[in-house]
C-alpha cells in the first residue's frame, strides 16, 4: 500500500460489495488512509510550514530571485538525498557520499587542468572513479557482512586523505583551479552548470538535474522490479534472498548509484565554480541522511520515498536561505535543523503507526 | 521407487565433528503429502535444507524429476521446481501482496535488466487467481503484508509457493507461530493443495496436524532416518516412541 500511487490503481481495483450510500464515506476514509501511509507526507507538511513561515517573515523569500536561490541551494543536496534515500530503503548507509562529491570534482579538475585532458574525458574518468568506489563500498559490505556504516566510514576517511594528499602532490596547494581554460569546458559547462533566464530570473540547471533525478528514482522505486528488490533487501535481506532476489547485485548497484549521484554533483560544482577545494564535502553525508529521514526513510531500511527525500532537501534549502533572507544569525540554522529532524521523525513515526493499524 | 518425484539416497551432513545427518534416505511421490518429524536437533531442518539447496550434503545423491541434481542454492532448487516456505515466511514486509507474490520473478511490460517496467495489471490479475486457487482470502491485494495476521501471511507465502508451477512444496513448520483459528485456516489451505495434486513435504512438531494432513510420516532421530510409516497404518503412540527412541527403553530417554 505504501507503494501505490492512488489514481490508476483505485480505478482498476474491483469495487467490492453493492453500491450504497456508505460507499462514498468509505472511499473518503480510504483516500485519507492512503494519504497517511505515504512516507513523504510528513516532509510535505514540514515543507509547507517552512515555506509559509519564511514567506511571512521575509520579503525576498517569495520573489522570483528568492525562489531561484533556495531552489538552487536545495538542488545539489536533493540529488544526493534522493540517491541516499534509495540506498537507505535498501537498508544501507553511505558515509562517503559527502566527501565523494569533492573527490569527483577533484578528479575531473586534476585530469582537465594538470594532465590537459578534454573536460568530457576528465568527466568520464571521474565517473569511472566514482563507479569504482561505489562498487568497492558495496562489494566490501556484501563480502564482509560488516555494517555499511563502518565500511563507508573507512572509505570516507580514506577519500578525505586522498583528496588532500593527491591534490597537494599534484598542485602543491589544497585546491585545483583553472577549469575555465580546459578544452571542452564550454559544452560540458552548458550541460552541468549553465543558467536559464525565465522571466528575468536566473535559474540554475542543477535544479533541472534535481527534478530529473527525483523523477527517475521515484519511477524506478515504484514501477520497476529493481524498486521492489530495493524494498525487499532493505526490509529483510535474508527473506529477499530466499525468494530469489539478487541481493548482492541490488545492494552493490545502490552503492554505485550514490557514487554516481556524487559524481553528478561533483561535476555540477567543478564546472560552476571552476575551482575544487580538497577539503570540501565533509559533513554533507549527514545532511543527505537527514534529508532522507525527514523525507520518510527509516534508518532500518525497507521503507521510504525518493520524492520525500527531495522534499527533505527542499526544506533544508528553504530554511538555510530563509534564515539568510530574514537576517537571522546563521548560527540558528543547526538548531533549526535538529528540531526539524526531530519533528519529522516523530511525525513520520506517528503516521507509520497509524498506517500499520489501517492495514489490518 | 522409480516414480518418486524427489528422492534422496545416503545423505550425510557434518557440522564440524557432529553428524547432523547420517546415511539418510527419503522419497516422495507426485501428489503425495509427507511429513518429517523428530525431536529438536534430530536433523529435520538440515534434511530440508539439503533437499532444497540451502545446504550441500557431504555425501549422498539427490534425484528430482527423474534426474540426478546437485542444487547449489535455494534459487537453484526453486528454478528446478522445489518451492520452500520457510518458518520465517520469507515475505517482504513493506511490499504489497502482489509484489510479494512475484518478488524475484516479476512480470514485465518492457524488459531492460533490473530497470524493466513491471506489468502490474497482469501481476494483479494472476495474483488474484493464485490466491483464489490456494483458498487464501485477502480483502485488499494492495495492502502491505506488514499489517496482516500470521495466517494471512502464511497463506500468501504458500500461495506464492504453489502458484509458480512448482512440483514440490516444502513447508517448514507452517503453523508453528499461529493461533488455533489461523492454524485451522492454514491446514485447510494445505488440504486444498492435496486436492489439486500438489506434492508437499512438511516439517512439523504437531502430531495431530501430521496425522490430519499427510499420507506418510518420516521419522528422524539423532540424524538417522528411523522409519517411514503410512499414516493410515500407524498410531500416534508408535510415532512418538520412534521419535524418542522409547521403544527400546520404555519410558523417557534423556539425550
Amino acid at each position: 500500500m505504501t507503494r501505490q500511487t492512488a489514481v490508476p490503481d483505485a480505478a482498476a481495483a474491483p469495487a467490492p460489495g453493492p453500491a450504497s450510500a456508505g460507499d462514498e464515506r468509505l472511499a473518503r476514509t480510504r483516500l485519507l488512509n492512503q494519504l497517511v501511509v505515504r512516507p513523504e507526507l510528513g516532509s510535505v507538511l514540514g515543507a509547507v510550514l517552512v515555506f509559509v513561515l519564511f514567506s511571512v517573515v521575509t520579503d525576498r523569500f517569495l520573489t522570483p530571485s528568492g525562489v531561484a536561490t533556495w531552489l538552487d541551494d536545495s538542488a545539489t543536496l536533493g540529488i544526493m538525498a534522493v540517491a541516499v534515500s534509495l540506498l537507505m530503503i535498501g537498508g544501507e548507509f553511505d558515509l562517503s557520499a559527502g566527501v565523494m562529491t569533492a573527490s569527483t570534482s577533484l578528479v575531473t579538475a586534476i585530469f582537465a587542468t594538470q594532465l590537459g585532458w578534454n573536460t568530457w574525458a576528465a568527466l568520464a574518468a571521474s565517473l569511472v572513479f566514482a563507479l569504482l568506489v561505489g562498487f568497492l563500498n558495496g562489494w566490501l559490505v556484501m563480502r564482509t557482512g560488516l555494517p555499511s556504516f563502518i565500511i563507508t566510514l573507512a572509505s570516507f576517511l580514506m577519500l578525505q586523505g586522498l583528496n588532500l594528499g593527491v591534490t597537494r602532490l599534484m598542485t602543491g596547494t589544497v585546491q585545483v583551479s583553472g577549469m575555465r581554460s580546459a578544452a571542452g569546458y564550454a559544452s560540458s559547462g552548458f550541460v552541468f552548470a549553465s543558467t536559464m533566464d525565465i522571466g528575468g530570473t536566473t535559474i540554475q540547471v542543477s535544479i533541472l538535474w534535481w527534478l530529473l533525478v527525483t523523477a527517475v528514482a521515484s519511477w524506478v522505486l515504484m514501477r520497476t522490479p529493481f524498486g521492489n528488490w530495493i524494498f525487499a533487501v532493505g526490509g529483510s535481506s535474508a527473506s529477499a534472498r530466499a525468494v530469489g532476489v539478487p541481493v548482492t547485485r541490488t545492494k552493490i548497484l545502490l552503492f554505485m548509484t550514490t557514487a554516481t549521484a556524487a559524481w553528478l554533483v561533483g561535476s555540477i560544482n567543478i564546472l560552476r565554480f571552476t575551482t575544487a577545494q580538497a577539503n570540501q564535502g565533509i559533513g554533507l553525508e549527514l545532511q543527505f541522511i537527514v534529508a532522507a529521514v525527514v523525507g520518510g526513510c527509516l534508518l532500518t531500511g525497507g521503507f521510504g520515498s525518493a520524492v520525500g527525500a527531495a522534499v527533505g532537501a527542499l526544506i533544508f534549502g528553504m530554511a538555510r536561505q530563509g534564515i539568510v533572507f530574514a537576517r537571522w544569525e546563521s548560527d540558528w540554522f543547526q538548531l533549526f535543523l535538529g528540531a526539524m529532524l526531530l519533528a519529522a521523525v516523530l511525525v513520520n513515526n506517528a503516521f507509520r503507526r497509524r498506517a500499520e493499524r489501517v492495514r489490518r | 521407487m522409480a516414480d518418486a518425484i524427489l528422492r534422496a539416497e545416503g545423505i550425510s551432513k557434518w557440522f564440524g565433528g557432529v553428524a547432523a545427518l547420517q546415511d539418510v534416505d527419503f522419497e516422495i511421490a507426485p501428489g503425495e503429502h509427507a511429513a518429517l518429524v523428530g525431536d529438536n536437533g534430530a536433523g529435520k531442518s538440515t534434511l530440508v535444507k539439503v533437499l532444497t539447496g540451502a545446504e550441500r550434503p557431504d555425501g549422498g545423491r539427490i534425484w528430482f524429476d527423474g534426474q540426478e541434481r546437485h542444487f547449489h542454492s535455494p534459487l537453484d532448487a526453486r528454478r528446478a521446481g522445489i518451492e520452500t516456505v520457510y518458518q520465517t515466511l520469507a515475505l517482504a514486509d513493506h511490499l504489497d501482496v502482489v509484489a510479494n507474490l512475484f518478488l524475484g520473478r516479476e512480470k514485465y511490460r518492457v524488459r531492460l535488466g533490473p530497470f524493466s517496467v513491471l506489468n502490474r495489471s497482469a501481476m494483479r490479475a494472476e495474483a488474484r487467481k493464485m490466491l483464489e486457487s490456494t483458498g487464501v482470502h485477502i480483502p485488499d491485494l494492495r495492502s502491505s503484508v506488514m499489517g496482516m495476521s500470521g495466517g494471512q501471511r502464511q497463506g500468501v507465502a504458500i500461495a506464492r509457493a504453489a502458484g509458480m508451477g512448482s512440483q514440490v512444496i516444502v513447508l517448514d513448520e507452517p503453523t508453528a507461530a499461529l493461533g488455533v483459528q489461523e492454524t485451522a485456516r492454514v491446514e485447510e489451505i494445505i488440504r486444498g493443495l492435496k486436492r489439486r495434486g500438489v506434492t508437499m513435504l512438511m516439517v512439523s512438531h504437531n502430531l495431530r496436524q501430521v496425522f490430519d494432513l499427510v499420507d506418510t510420516i518420516w521419522v528422524l532421530r539423532h540424524g538417522q532416518m528411523v522409519g517411514r510409516r503410512d499414516t493410515s497404518e500407524v498410531s500416534p503412540e508408535e510415532i512418538v516412541s520412534m521419535i524418542t527412541g522409547a521403544d527400546r527403553v520404555t519410558g523417557l530417554e534423556f539425550t
